[in-house]
């Protein structure tokens, strides 16, 4: 709207800017103050209006003043400064031309009428206000009641529902509330449980911790703490528990009430103490077993200060066949019954009996004079086992062999001592059995070693620390070079050379024998096709290399195809060949087993029948055989190192020669040591001969420097 | 025990809140007589209060028009009291009929009261929650169901951030909330300070006192420390100013002196989003 500055509009403008410049400091709108004018243009045009009226009506000052409020304009100040404009300048800018007097007085009461509308419209406005906020007080206080209602509701359920138990206590140890869960672990009623103090709740097997820990929480040093817990049910029954205590504290911070929570654990610790039984004894005799057997037992050696200890280890002899020709059950309630008889032989403070499994069992003593103890313990044993076990009506012998190791504690690990046992439990079970044997350092050295070459064996032949020396055969008729005999060695890196005697019977125990049989073959075989090259045939034929087969490698079944491969590789004649074999492994010997030993022979590989006379030969088997060399044994030879030799060695060595030559056999000695020994049997009619008066065995080169003196002298 | 985080916070009326403090300098009658002589005694130091929350309305339309100007019709209002008059949604859907306003506040009286005057407004709505949980905001089905976060949304953190000890991490919230914003969003913000008071400084510290009292703590932070609640946001001209000196529509030197006190500014989030 434009308005002439000079006409009512402008005056009414200018009346309506005095007007807003006035009140608009003192208004709180967040409007611009020409927004605001904008807003007090209508009022200033109903004031001017009413001012003029033909008739007047206060009623519009009255809008108008309800107005301002409506504007915000709610200070005081507001209604003062507007009632200071409309005095001074209604009438000068709208009331030209009227009755001054007249203008003045409706001036006068339009400002009452605005005065009141302004004062009841605040007031209307302030109540709704105070109405509106009070309401919307109330509504958020209905919404928190309500949400911490649900929310108690929820602790409450959580409270009651909990599987845990739960319970209050004042500082005092008063208790004031309980849960179901901790009401069911106790039993008995709620006012049983709340009438005794906590402090009463005192059990015998409380840790001693427990109870500075509680004082410790009540007087605020300690916010919570957490113990196994024993209490007497009122039933007088034990109830074991987790217990968590934590302090409470009030909003300021000082300590109110302690929090309780219990897990019961009764059953699971009465299961534990079972698994713990459980894993600890044996389930067929109720006795400890090897768990608890070694825990007692390191418990004994790390005891310390110059005790003593002594150890019974228990193998029955001839268990097995028991258990093959009877069965399990027969075994089973015999292991019961020797269980049930050693229990009794260890009854003294400080003895244990345990059942290490199988057939073994262990005592162990701790008493004061061990030596002596453990001694009589055994033969307690040894005699408790005397008297039948009758089983299924069947009266069963049982003996045991028990190795005994007594001795200071702190030296010996509890696996050490053990194994000692069970070496010296084995020595007295090869020594016949029943009975016992003391442990032996030097025995268990030796066993420990024996074992220790056992287990090396396989490293050893894939390391190539196996050798091979020969020892020369001598023809006795002329004194030459016929052959030599294979003779393994092994060069262990801590033992040094060790000798056949040594390992053969393991490598035969092991099966390692065929594979250390075969390289032996191979590297002996390969080495007479060498001294053929370098020597020719000659005329009294090949330089033969003698080699030992073991009764394992007799009943391999690659024994045939195996030398046959062998010999083809190295391109040498089976005649070159020979294979000894000791007597006491063809000794009952049927046709399976010769088979192989024929079908060698037929192909033109020599026989030796090694050891001759040791075993029980049957002399009337010989000719069975398919050997075609007797290997007299050194004992036959060691009678003639005298002179002059035992007369009736010589007659049965003159007896095998003239057997043996009837048979169509070549008789070899061994062991001859001296020239007179070698003259001896030379004349006795002995075709070749091996010994130290030749040479002791040794490296190839040794047998091409005896040929060849052969060869030349 | 703490409180769990479900259990509400009780009420207490006999405690001055600052919602109704600030509704009683504005003349409003939505307040009780804790309140009115909370705010009374603060303005025994600065009895130019009034103006400062004045001009903080005032502010908050202009920056609110801008917002609609730019085309954004999306307002979070967050510490937003008790309605009285000038409200975002009475400014924006007086301007653009349609635009979506949710209001934010953690005092349950000014929440109940927000519904009150809300009801019926399809358009917006209120929300229970803390500016220091983020996440309890940008979750809420209230705030999901009007505000579509993929687009531009102004976010209002008018005269709040000053009552957000340092403890609380008020940083860390405003950039949790900036990393929800779409590409384009704006921050609308003012923030007490001692700069710009027109009195000695321990008068001013009087009035601060008075909310240390009523356990309402307020944080008067340099104009350097609010200009970090920028970050991440391109400050949109005239930058971090006084309030009256924000785009101004009359003549700044026609505003009462306290007005000036304390800063205000509106931040624009760049096209890449963070």
């Amino acid at each position: 709207m434009i308005a002439e500055p000079d006409g009512p509009e402008g005056r009414l403008r200018r009346l309506t800017t005095i007007w807003s410049r006035a009140v608009f400091p003192v208004t709180s709108t967040s409007l611009t103050r020409p927004e605001f004018e904008e807003q007090l243009l209508p009022l200033a045009r109903r004031l001017s209006g009413a001012l003029r009226a033909r008739v007047f009506d206060a009623g519009e000052g009255e809008a108008v003043g309800a107005a301002l409020v409506g504007a915000h304009c709610t200070a005081p100040d507001a209604l003062s400064r507007s009632l200071d404009c409309v005095d001074a300048y209604l009438v000068l800018y709208c009331g030209e031309g009227g009755d001054q007097e007249d203008l003045r007085a409706r001036s006068a009461r339009l400002q009452h009428a605005m005065a009141a509308g302004f004062a009841r419209a605040l007031r209307e406005r302030t109540l709704a206000e105070q109405e509106a906020i009070a309401q919307a007080a109330l509504r958020a206080q209905g919404v928190v009641a309500q949400a911490l209602h649900a929310s108690e509701a929820r602790f409450r359920a959580v409270f009651e529902g909990a599987a845990i138990g739960i319970g209050i206590a004042d500082l005092e140890g008063n208790v004031l509330q309980i849960n179901g869960a901790l009401l069911r672990m106790f039993g008995g009623s709620e006012q049983t449980l709340r009438i005794r103090n906590v402090r009463d709740w005192t059990h015998a097997e409380d840790a001693p911790q427990v109870w500075r820990l509680y004082e410790e929480l009540v007087r605020g040093e300690r916010e919570h703490y957490h113990v196994e817990k024993a209490f007497y049910r009122p039933d007088g029954t034990v109830l074991w528990t987790n217990l968590t205590v934590s302090l409470l504290r009030d909003p300021d911070g000082n300590p109110q009430y302690q929090l309780a929570l219990m897990e019961d654990t009764t059953e699971r610790r009465l299961l534990n103490l079972r698994l713990r039984y459980e894993a600890t004894h044996d389930a067929l005799t109720g006795l400890p077993n090897r768990t608890l057997f070694f825990e007692r037992l390191e418990k004994v050696l790390s005891a310390g200060d110059g005790r003593r200890f002594g150890l019974c280890y228990l193998d029955l002899d001839g268990f097995k066949t028991i258990n093959d020709s009877l069965g399990h059950a027969a075994g089973d309630r015999l292991l019961v019954e020797v269980a049930d008889r050693l229990q009794a032989c260890a009854t003294a403070p400080g003895e244990m009996v345990a059942r290490l499994g199988g057939d073994e069992f262990v005592a162990l003593t701790t008493g004061t004079d061990t030596q002596r103890e453990v001694d009589e313990l055994a033969s307690r044993i040894l005699n408790a086992l005397v008297a039948p076990i009758r089983i299924d009506g069947r009266e069963l012998t049982v003996r045991g062999s028990i190795g005994v190791v007594e001795g200071p504690v702190g030296e010996r690990s509890a696996a050490e001592v053990l194994r000692s046992a069970d070496i010296t439990m084995y020595r007295a079970k090869s020594a016949g059995g029943n009975r016992f044997e003391l442990a032996d350092p030097e025995a268990d050295a030796r066993t420990i070693t024996r074992h220790g070459l056992t287990t090396a064996l396989p490293a050893a032949l894939d390391r190539g620390e196996f050798f091979i020396e020969y020892q020369p055969l001598v023809r006795l008729g002329d004194g030459s070079v016929r052959g030599a005999e294979a003779l393994v060695r092994w060069l262990h890196p801590q033992h040094g050379v060790l000798g056949p005697d040594r390992f053969i019977p393991l490598a035969e125990h092991t099966g390692l024998i065929v594979p250390l049989g075969r390289w032996v073959m191979e590297q002996s075989v390969r080495q007479a096709r060498e001294w053929r090259e370098r020597y020719g045939d000659g005329t009294e034929g090949p330089l033969r290399i003698n080699v030992n087969l073991s009764p394992c490698q007799l009943t391999h079944p690659g024994l045939v195809q195996e030398t046959v491969d062998i010999l083809e590789r190295t391109g040498v004649a089976p005649d070159a060949l020979c294979l000894e074999v000791t007597e006491s492994a063809l000794i009952g010997a049927d046709d399976d087993l010769l088979k192989p030993l024929r079908r060698l022979a037929e192909m033109g590989v020599d026989i030796a029948l090694d050891d001759f006379g040791t075993g029980y030969s049957n002399l009337a088997n010989l000719r069975r055989l398919p050997v075609s060399v007797l290997k007299l044994d050194r004992s036959f030879t060691q009678g003639m190192q005298q002179f002059p030799a035992d007369p009736v060695d010589l007659k049965i060595v003159e007896g095998i020669v003239a057997l043996a030559h009837s048979l169509d056999l070549a008789v070899t000695v061994e062991g001859v040591e001296t020239g007179a020994q070698a003259e001896q049997l030379r004349t006795l009619g002995c075709d070749t001969a091996q010994g130290w008066y030749y040479a002791r065995p040794g490296p190839p080169d040794r047998l091409h420097e005896l040929a060849l003196a052969d060869a030349t002298g | 025990m703490e409180r769990p985080a479900w259990a509400p916070r009780s009420i207490d009326i006999l405690v001055p809140s600052v919602a109704r403090i600030y509704d009683y300098y504005l003349g409003g009658s939505y307040n009780f007589e804790v309140d009115r002589e909370a705010a009374r005694k603060a303005m025994e130091f600065m009895p130019g209060l009034p103006k400062i929350m004045q001009a903080n309305r005032a502010f908050m339309r202009r920056a609110v028009r801008f917002a609609l100007d730019e085309g954004i019709t999306q307002f979070l209002d967050i510490g937003s009291g008790i309605p009285t008059f000038g409200n975002v949604h009475e400014i924006a859907q007086a301007v653009r009929p349609g635009s979506r306003v949710v209001y934010v506040d953690h005092d349950p009286v000014a929440v109940t009261h927000s519904e009150a005057v809300l009801a019926g407004n399809d358009d917006a709505d209120v929300v229970a929650a803390d500016l220091r949980k983020p996440q309890d905001i940008l979750a809420s089905p209230r705030l999901q169901r009007l505000i579509d976060l993929n687009r531009p949304v102004a976010l209002l953190l008018v005269a709040i951030l000053h009552f957000v000890e340092d403890t609380d991490d008020p940083c860390g919230a405003v950039a949790e909330l900036r990393d929800a914003l779409a590409p384009g969003s704006l921050l609308v913000l003012t923030h007490a300070s001692y700069e710009g008071i027109p009195l000695p400084p321990e008068r001013s510290e009087g009035a601060v006192d008075v909310y240390q009292d009523i356990r309402n703590p307020l944080i008067m932070r340099s104009r350097e420390e609010i200009a970090r609640f920028f970050e991440g946001y391109d400050m949109v001209e005239p930058g971090l100013v006084p309030m009256p000196h924000w785009r101004p529509e009359t003549a700044p030197e026609d505003e009462d002196p306290y007005a000036f006190s304390g800063f205000a500014g509106v931040g624009r989030t760049s096209g890449r989003t963070a």
